[in-house]
């Protein structure tokens, strides 16, 4: 299995540049959560973010219908589903991981503080990139300069001129 | 990160062997000198500036209506008004949460303010704290005097036995504060221990490491949870700028109990936000800026960020200087006939010397304090017939510095709490700068000769 203490910022750029659908598991219609924050700035990155949860299943957030499960989400009507994004517990990304490879997703991405090693062993060997414990959004904004706005510590030490985050 | 700076004064490598290809790879481990030249200040990404610009701006226009309310809901990064964030202060504060090994920072304008804000995120009236009775004289103040207008009680204890703190601590504490190499006393508190202390109780350890700065000192790396610097001291490091900065480490977890409602109960001001919920390991720093620097207002100004950031960049050869200056100045005065004694932990006599060791192996700092023979009077005439070191308030800067703290920096203190923190009749502190050693050590002598022959 791979390091999953430690993502190297190449795999992360990799993942975060390549993907562009993202399926939300766990994501909520109230505005003020923390996934609500991360759909809303994932979509003005340019991403695609179908909304998946149970109880507000048929519902829109953010412009988007939610689905009560991954299988049903319409990859024929919403492009194919490149990335499940969890944010649900440890427990819940088991079944998740599961339901990730039937739909055929290329990556499985587990939200800050959810860590699932059975889940990512069986999601890696169906060929699936599995990153657990981080946030999209913060390290999308890590790589691109706009965690360090708040003052925060990116770790990126570069002499090379970054072009302005924009979006895609 | 691989950064243990060697013992000063043992003189440079053999010139004679190649050096060693480096097993660490800078970009993923890039070494303390480095970070203390990049962290935080990439080529500006509009210009392609080198150095960072200072952004001399209030304010920063909304890309749309929709674009403004995801900043002032505080779901997306940017900025607003530089009372909160502001791009040369972040650059400042990603390079100083980079040295300390933290998750981020929140700078403001002096060291007082800092501390202000660290408490302010997570107190409430009637809160307390324990707090190490040996601390700058100005801590002391703010801590046990104006603190109280606040409900907040700070409980003073002896640092020399960390079990002091253990024994202090009540239900009601939210914190440990200590000073982990004193101003002025020379004083070395055994950091290690009192986390363990403060973790077991479900609290926060804060640790103010203005003296020894994360070149010789990395608090966080011995458990600490939460660095507080004045920055206008070793880090700015030329005398030139106030300012102030909190780190956390982003490693306490503020839902572990109910002591911390203020970051783990929802926040009217941001719609019901729970800021640990909602930001998790940024939820103190994100708290300091968009509550704390909001409410209260000591913004740093980004003129001063620019200026401490061009200090730190040289802060390792500084700080190197600094102590080996230090220790010759040190062991010059202990052998003189006209002190009394001297307190710096980098000297063989110190109590402290091998908590120094252990903690600081790079040196033990640039400031200590000595007792002159004649008191008070001998400790003013001292101060009065320098000529090369400069009488005032204030440490850290490359110029000497001297001050008799009894009549001045802690002379709102009551006698007690005078001798308690290291600043009895007779003592006098020093802050040696870069000078020529042998300049400095001439001042010194002919300063003791003057007072003891007025």
């Amino acid at each position: 299995m791979a390091d999953h203490d430690h993502y190297p910022d190449g795999l992360l750029r990799k993942v975060l540049g390549s993907v562009r659908t993202i399926a939300m598991v766990g994501a909520s219609p109230d505005w003020h959560k923390a996934s609500s924050f991360a759909m809303k700035y994932l979509q003005s990155k340019g991403y695609r973010v179908i909304p998946v949860n149970p109880r507000a299943a048929g519902r829109s957030i953010l412009g988007e219908t939610c689905y009560a499960r991954l299988a049903d989400i319409p990859q024929d009507e919403t492009g194919r589903i490149d990335m499940v994004d969890v944010f649900r517990n440890s427990a819940a990304a088991g079944p998740l991981a599961d339901e990730a490879i039937a739909i055929g997703a290329k990556v499985l991405w587990m939200q800050l503080g959810v860590r699932n090693d059975a889940a990512a062993a069986r999601a890696e060997a169906a060929g699936l990139t599995v990153v657990m414990n981080r946030c999209p959004k913060i390290e999308y904004g890590r790589l691109n300069g706009e965690l360090s706005w708040g003052g925060f510590n990116s770790r990126i030490i570069s002499s090379k001129r970054r072009r302005p985050a924009a979006a895609r | 990160m691989n950064d243990n700076p060697k013992k000063p004064g043992k003189g440079t490598a053999a010139a004679s062997a190649p050096p060693a290809p480096p097993r660490r790879d800078w970009r993923t481990s890039p070494g303390f000198e480095t970070r203390a030249i990049h962290a935080g200040t990439p080529p500006d990404p509009t210009t392609g500036a080198r150095i960072m610009p200072i952004y001399h701006t209030t304010a920063y226009v909304f890309d749309d209506v929709d674009h403004a309310a995801s900043l002032f809901d505080l779901s997306t990064f940017g900025y607003i008004y530089s009372r909160l964030t502001n791009p040369t202060v972040a650059a400042l504060e990603e390079r100083v949460a980079s040295l300390e090994n933290g998750r981020g920072a929140t700078a403001c304008a002096s060291g007082h303010a800092a501390q202000l804000l660290a408490f302010f995120s997570f107190m409430d009236p009637g809160d307390q704290f324990v707090a190490s009775r040996k601390l700058y004289g100005g801590s002391i103040t703010q801590f046990g005097k104006t603190f109280k207008k606040f409900g907040w009680e700070a409980i003073f204890v002896d640092p020399d036995d960390p079990r002091n703190f253990e024994r202090a601590l009540t239900p009601k504490c939210k914190a440990i504060f200590v000073e982990n190499l004193a101003n002025p006393g020379g004083v070395v508190v055994d950091i290690e221990p009192v986390a363990a202390i403060a973790h077991k109780a479900g609290i926060p350890l804060i640790v103010d490491n203005t003296l020894a700065t994360p070149f010789l000192c990395r608090p966080i790396e011995w458990g600490a949870d939460i660095v507080i610097h004045s920055m206008t001291k070793f880090l700015g490091g030329h005398g030139n700028s106030m300012g102030g900065v909190v780190v956390d480490s982003g490693r306490f977890d503020w839902a572990q109990n109910d002591k911390f409602a203020g970051l783990t109960e929802p926040e009217a001001a941001y719609h019901g936000l729970r800021f640990h919920e909602t930001f998790g390991d940024m939820a103190l720093v994100m708290h300091m800026r968009a509550v704390g620097l909001r409410d209260l207002g000591p913004a740093l100004s980004p003129t001063n960020a620019f200026l401490i950031l061009t200090g730190t960049e040289t802060l390792a050869l500084r700080m190197r200087r600094h102590c080996e200056n230090a220790l010759a100045v040190a062991a010059f005065l202990e052998r003189h006939p006209a002190v009394s004694w001297v307190s710096y932990a980098g000297l063989a006599s110190s109590p402290y010397h091998a908590l120094a060791a252990k903690y600081m192996p790079g040196g033990a700092g640039g400031v200590f304090t000595f007792g002159v023979k004649g008191g008070y009077e001998a400790g003013i005439k001292v101060v009065e017939a320098c000529e090369l070191l400069s009488h005032l308030a204030n440490i850290g800067d490359t110029r000497s510095l001297i001050l008799h703290p009894a009549s001045t920096t802690h002379r709102q203190l009551t006698e007690a709490q005078r001798v308690a923190a290291g600043a009895g009749p007779d003592v006098i502190r020093l802050s040696i700068g870069l000078e020529t050693v042998d300049d400095i050590i001439a001042d010194l002598d002919q300063a003791l000769a003057t007072a003891r022959n007025s």
